[in-house]
């Protein structure tokens, strides 16, 4: 058997991907679906015990496209690279995109995705007209947001614990040109970053942060705004944006590679290579959506103990100074993240566990170590004390008397499932961890879910390649 | 190009029937079961921009020859010509299941032997009555040597890869390009649940390097390249190491 992880690489668990290009045959008895494994955590993993999970991979057929009004119908298991591919050059990209174009339609409404646009455009929930399901007593159920709109609105956000997904309708938007026009600036700080997000709103369509995370006092939470939007088929060159050229990460690079010097040292030279001016100008698409999909496997730079992704949003209500609070948290823990973005939420959408609201997101990129779970604990810990919650999608280490206490939706949301699935067929290695779902076996036995730095440090289990 | 097709639903032919429509190849889909037949025909007319219901389909069975008529001459009639045969479909099976059902077993030599040649003739007719054309079949490199884990498997496609080459010695001068595939082990639904060996390869790289054999009628493609040089040193192996060994 071979060893599946999410994007993270930890947890492993030892399980078989079931693959066919007719996924209403394969799902049958199986507890879980997913895509290409992008969720960075154990969303995508079997319970343990279970020991096989559905790759919808192969399900990748457009079954309608009305070139009028822009709706798509497809098979859950096409991915969002051959949309871009087929689809950007002739005016039409999905109006929600994640970071990465590695994922499918299916994982995009089980973690009902946001992007750049989010206060915007909303989720990608907000764009999809109707599903396809496999419930969990073996009907095809067609749902909408009219037509069992429960079952629908649980879906979205809902990590495939609803049933499995096999078809998805959605809006494609209609784009003036394939470019992107961006412009960034550099932030001083943390209070001036929520303040210019606020401001860019109403003008850019896409607003993002990098944030230096390892900046202290009067300059914590320094960082580059990038605003950007469609340029106008005026503004944008008159060749199609070519494909960008592909490295692969070769090997698992060694714990220093990504050390807290190797960060500040990359943080100060991003930092201060932007310029103080303000920078603007086309963009290519994928440098603007997708800059990391140009290192294949770059979670390998994260060496074998794997990378832990932590995102929260912290509410409106909690005021401008919790991204303050957050941050003084994450230093005093010493957390090197070598990524930090920041990003302003709009108007939740109607998923029953969507998770953005407004606020502002703080997403993390943390390599994991032995202090991995007291960091992510501390995190959490704020999160709560802010009213705010993290990102199922990201999340390999929350407790789940935190996530109980961040998600009062989750009452409805089980109340949805159990009447859909009320043996509790649908279940993940993350539903087992958060959601309190029953599981075959005890852990510990084979094909239960192993971490890497949580305990020992080193990584058990078999790695069959 | 007017394109007859059977077996585009899935794994390679799948990914065959993409690349041809994408470069604007009009198709016409032959298969077992209309309903999946017709998703895949939205999906090229979508993929290649072609309009909705250009391209038709009709049942044909490798299971049934007296299917095979009628599909190629819809086929041509819908299309208004033939310019080209793909057969990508066949039935798989591992050793141990054939040699445990021998019910199983036949089907599977009638389908990928007898079957697939008696497809091939009526569309080889076809195409040199309008003075030639392209015949493209997916054979395997298990037929090249007789081996322990493909014995039955093998022996059918050996069949097939022996009369296509006959074929393309007989036909090339009146025209007929008879272009047989060798692939590898290729990452597909059909060998699903099956390890993949080093080598192993992707659908989609297979039908790049077939489109370019159809191209060029180049007569034999392996496909991932490298299993070229991999059977080459297979097929010098005395008999008594291919006795030894368990590949």
């Amino acid at each position: 058997m071979a060893t599946i992880a999410g994007w993270g690489r930890a947890p492993t668990v030892s399980a078989r991907e079931i693959r066919s290009e007719n996924l209403e045959r394969i799902v049958d008895g199986l507890h879980l679906s997913r895509g290409l494994g992008r969720s960075y955590g154990d969303s995508s993993l079997p319970a343990p015990g279970d020991g096989e999970v559905v790759s919808t991979t192969l399900a990748d057929r457009i079954l309608e496209f009305d070139p009028e009004t822009g709706v798509m119908r497809a098979e859950s298991g096409l991915s969002l690279e051959t949309l871009y591919r087929l689809f950007l050059p002739r005016g039409w990209f999905t109006p929600v995109t994640p970071g990465t174009q590695f994922v499918t339609l299916g994982g995009m409404v089980a973690s009902d995705v946001h992007g750049k646009n989010h206060h915007s455009a909303g989720t990608f929930g907000a764009h999809v007209r109707e599903l396809k399901l496999r419930v969990a007593d073996g009907r095809v159920v067609t749902c909408s947001p009219t037509v069992e709109s429960a079952l629908f609105r649980a879906t979205l956000g809902g990590m495939g614990l609803t049933g499995h997904i096999l078809e998805v309708t959605f809006q494609l938007e209609h784009v003036p040109s394939p470019w992107i026009w961006s412009e960034s600036e550099r932030v001083p700080n943390i209070d001036a970053f929520i303040e210019r997000l606020k401001v860019a709103g109403p003008d850019w369509p896409m607003t993002v942060g990098w944030i230096d995370c390892l900046s202290k006092g009067a300059n914590m939470g320094r960082g580059i705004l990038y605003k950007g939007r469609w340029a106008t088929a005026a503004e944008a060159p008159k060749h199609p944006p070519r494909p960008k050229r592909r490295i692969t990460v070769p090997f698992d690079f060694p714990r220093f590679v990504l050390g807290p010097f190797s960060i500040r040292t990359f943080n100060t030279l991003m930092f201060w290579k932007h310029g103080a001016r303000a920078r603007r100008g086309i963009v290519h698409p994928e440098t603007y959506f997708y800059p990391l999909d140009m290192f294949r496997r770059w979670n390998r730079m994260y060496g074998r103990a794997g990378l832990a992704q932590h995102q929260c949003v912290l509410p409106q209500e909690a005021g401008p100074g919790a991204a303050r609070r957050f941050l003084e948290v994450l230093v005093r823990h010493g957390g090197a993240s070598f990524l930090c973005v920041i990003k302003d939420c709009g108007a939740e959408g109607i998923g029953t566990l969507s998770w953005p609201r407004p606020g502002i997101s703080i997403a993390l990129d943390i390599a994991v170590r032995e202090q991995t779970q007291a960091l992510i604990d501390a995190l959490n810990e704020v999160v709560i004390k802010e009213g705010g919650r993290i990102y199922m999608t990201k999340d390999a280490f929350t407790r789940p008397e935190h996530f109980r206490a961040m998600e009062p939706r989750l009452a409805e949301f089980q109340r949805v499932r159990k009447l859909w699935d009320p043996e509790g067929r649908f279940r993940s290695a993350q539903s087992v961890r958060l959601l309190g779902d029953r599981q075959r076996v005890s852990a510990g036995e084979p094909g239960s879910p192993e971490l890497g730095a949580r305990g020992t440090g080193t990584l058990s289990g078999s790695r069959t390649r | 190009m007017k394109v007859a097709f059977l077996g585009a639903t899935k794994g390679m032919g799948r990914a065959l029937a993409r690349r041809l429509a994408a470069r604007g190849d009009n198709l016409f889909l032959l298969g077992r079961d209309l309903e999946d037949l017709a998703r895949s025909a939205h999906d090229l007319e979508v993929r290649g921009g072609f309009a909705t219901g250009s391209i038709g389909n009709t049942s044909c069975d490798l299971e049934r020859p007296e299917t095979f008529s009628r599909a190629l001459d819809l086929a041509q009639a819908t299309m208004g010509g033939l310019d080209m045969v793909v057969v990508t479909a066949g039935l798989f099976a591992t050793q141990a299941e054939l040699e445990a059902d021998i019910g199983l077993a036949r089907r599977l030599l009638t389908v990928n032997f007898a079957n697939t040649v008696t497809f091939c003739e009526e569309a080889r007719r076809r195409l040199l009555a309008k003075a030639g054309g392209t015949l493209c079949v997916f054979s395997s490199v298990a037929g090249e040597r007789g081996r322990k884990p493909v014995v039955l498997y093998g022996a059918a496609k050996a069949g097939l890869s022996r009369y296509l080459e006959g074929l393309d010695h007989k036909f090339r001068a009146q025209g007929l390009r008879t272009i047989c595939v060798k692939p590898g082990f290729v990452k597909t639904g059909m060998t699903e649940g099956l390890k993949p060996p080093p080598f192993s390869g992707e659908a989609d790289a297979v039908a790049a390097a077939v489109v370019r054999a159809i191209d060029r009628g180049t007569p034999i493609v392996y496909a991932p390249g490298i299993w070229r040089v991999i059977m080459f040193v297979i097929r010098l192996l005395p008999r008594f190491v291919m006795r030894k060994i368990g590949f």
